[in-house]
């Protein structure tokens, strides 16, 4: 509320100039009060995850997988032990700060697309801009571009229920570099989507966050996801089991994003 | 060029700024929208309203023409009105409407309350992902609280309106088969006028009520309940 001086230019130039890791968690954990029973979701993670990469965190449910994701995605806060994005600890954010970090600096995709069904794919595109303050006419242009981006340019007017599954994602995934987002969020991006549609939206994340110098966090079961990963964190029980260099990943590497 | 903002005090100030906008020109946009996209459902979370809103101005509307009637001081009207109900002594020179009647209106008014809180109790729900999608996009609590009073009020407006339209016009005719032409002839336009006014007032003021408390559950709902699969 108070300093608005700072203009987008300045923020995207930080982001910039910096090469620590985008997102740092230290010894993090979580418990959570299930009725009578307290379950310990995260005993102790520690994991940094450098700029610019595409990481998928892989695990069977119940693994912590999804409370790790929602802890590097600002959306819930730890119970000991510090998140830190961009640097910033996210436990001592107030709502406002909170709220301007998901719009800005963490874009988000979902299993079930989320396209807000009310409104047009253009409108879902510009509505975070909207949030960070960008005028009507700037907003529209660039959400058109970013619609264009991912192959929907002719398709803007639409209504969610007028375009199909993979569309929606696509939308969504335009709606997620809105803001030009330092964290692309993934929960199961491919989780409602045939085997086509799947590797065409995976390959679509992977150059744009690329284009766009994005890091990309994904919570997935899909082995595609690990094709075009450059690391894969292994949770199992609570804990970080290992953590995967894409050089030293055993599976057999697919055709998609092969030449990354 | 970064300023530190003192409460974003994590281990480089300033990277965290604060300013999330939603333009009221926009809200009301979204609000429009969101009534239009899902009219059946408004209409039904409307519907109380209408008819709470119609009696009001129907009871209102039927005194004005009873107190018009007694205005021209004819005995013979008079009668008419004591035989077809009002409770009149000789002294009287204006009417109100009974208690009987007053508690009807209150108690109409208080289901419809009742009606809308759980129409949109409902409404939240239902829509709980798109919220959370929102937040999710940097949405504050109050845009979410203001997109819902806004529908409210709009719903408020049409339904009001539409209500005590009906009401007016409805009490009219009655009075017309009633007692002929001379209650709209003795009628004083501006009490119908204030009478339609009072109820579109009511009404607006009753939507406004009965979304509230589920604006706030809205408001306050986690951004995580987006991510959730179920539903």
């Amino acid at each position: 509320m108070r300093e608005d001086t700072e203009t987008p230019e300045d923020k995207i130039g930080v982001v910039m100039e910096e090469s620590t890791d985008i997102v740092r968690v230290v010894d993090v954990t979580k418990t959570f009060q299930l009725g009578k029973i307290e379950v310990e979701a995260l005993k102790g993670v520690s994991i940094e995850i450098p700029r610019g990469n595409y990481i998928s965190i892989m695990g069977p449910s119940g693994s912590g997988k999804s409370t790790l994701f929602n802890m590097i995605g600002g959306l819930d806060k730890p119970n000991t032990g510090k998140v830190f994005i961009d640097e910033v600890d996210i436990a001592q954010l107030d709502a406002y700060e909170l709220a301007w970090l998901r719009c800005r600096k963490i874009g988000y995709i979902f299993q079930t697309f989320n396209i807000i069904q009310v409104m047009t794919a253009l409108e879902n595109v510009t509505l975070p801009m909207t949030f960070a303050g960008m005028g009507n006419d700037e907003a529209v242009e660039k959400g058109i571009e970013l619609l264009t981006l991912v192959g929907l340019g002719d398709r803007f007017r639409h209504k969610p229920f007028e375009l199909s599954g993979g569309q929606q994602q696509r939308v969504a995934i335009a709606r997620a570099l809105a803001n030009d987002p330092a964290i692309i969020l993934a929960d199961e991006p491919t989780g409602n989507l045939d085997l086509t549609t799947g590797e065409e939206v995976i390959a679509l994340l992977k150059n744009l966050s690329r284009e766009r110098n994005a890091t990309v966090i994904s919570a997935t079961h899909d082995i595609k996801m690990l094709n075009v990963s450059d690391q894969v964190v292994w949770i199992r029980d609570g804990r970080i089991d290992k953590i995967e260099n894409r050089d030293e990943l055993s599976i057999s590497v697919g055709q998609i994003g092969v030449k990354a | 060029m970064n300023i530190p903002s003192p409460s974003a005090a994590g281990n480089e100030p300033g990277s965290v700024n604060r300013q999330i906008v939603l333009p009221f020109a926009k809200s009301v946009s979204i609000a429009y929208q969101s009534i239009r996209v899902r009219f059946f459902r408004s209409l039904i979370t409307t519907m109380s309203l209408v008819l709470a809103v119609s009696f009001l101005s129907f009871v209102h509307v039927s005194t004005d023409v009873a107190n018009g009637m007694l205005r021209t001081q004819d005995p013979s009207l008079r009668q008419m009105l004591i035989r077809s109900g009002y409770d009149l002594t000789p002294e009287d020179t204006t009417v109100g409407s009974s208690p009987k009647q007053r508690w009807i209106v209150v108690l109409s008014l208080l289901v419809c309350v009742v009606g809308i809180v759980n129409a949109q109790l409902m409404a939240v729900t239902e829509r709980f992902r798109e919220i959370g999608t929102m937040k999710c996009l940097g949405a504050l609590d109050r845009f979410i609280l203001r997109l819902f009073l806004l529908e409210a009020g709009m719903q408020g407006l049409a339904g009001a309106g539409a209500g005590a339209v009906a009401g007016c016009v409805f009490s009219l005719l009655n009075v017309l088969l009633r007692f002929g032409p001379v209650a709209v002839t003795s009628l004083i336009w501006t009490d119908i006028l204030f009478s339609i006014g009072l109820a579109v007032f009511v009404g607006c003021l009753l939507s406004l009520l009965g979304v509230f408390y589920p604006a706030i559950i809205a408001a306050k709902m986690q951004p995580v309940e987006a991510m959730r699969v179920e539903q």
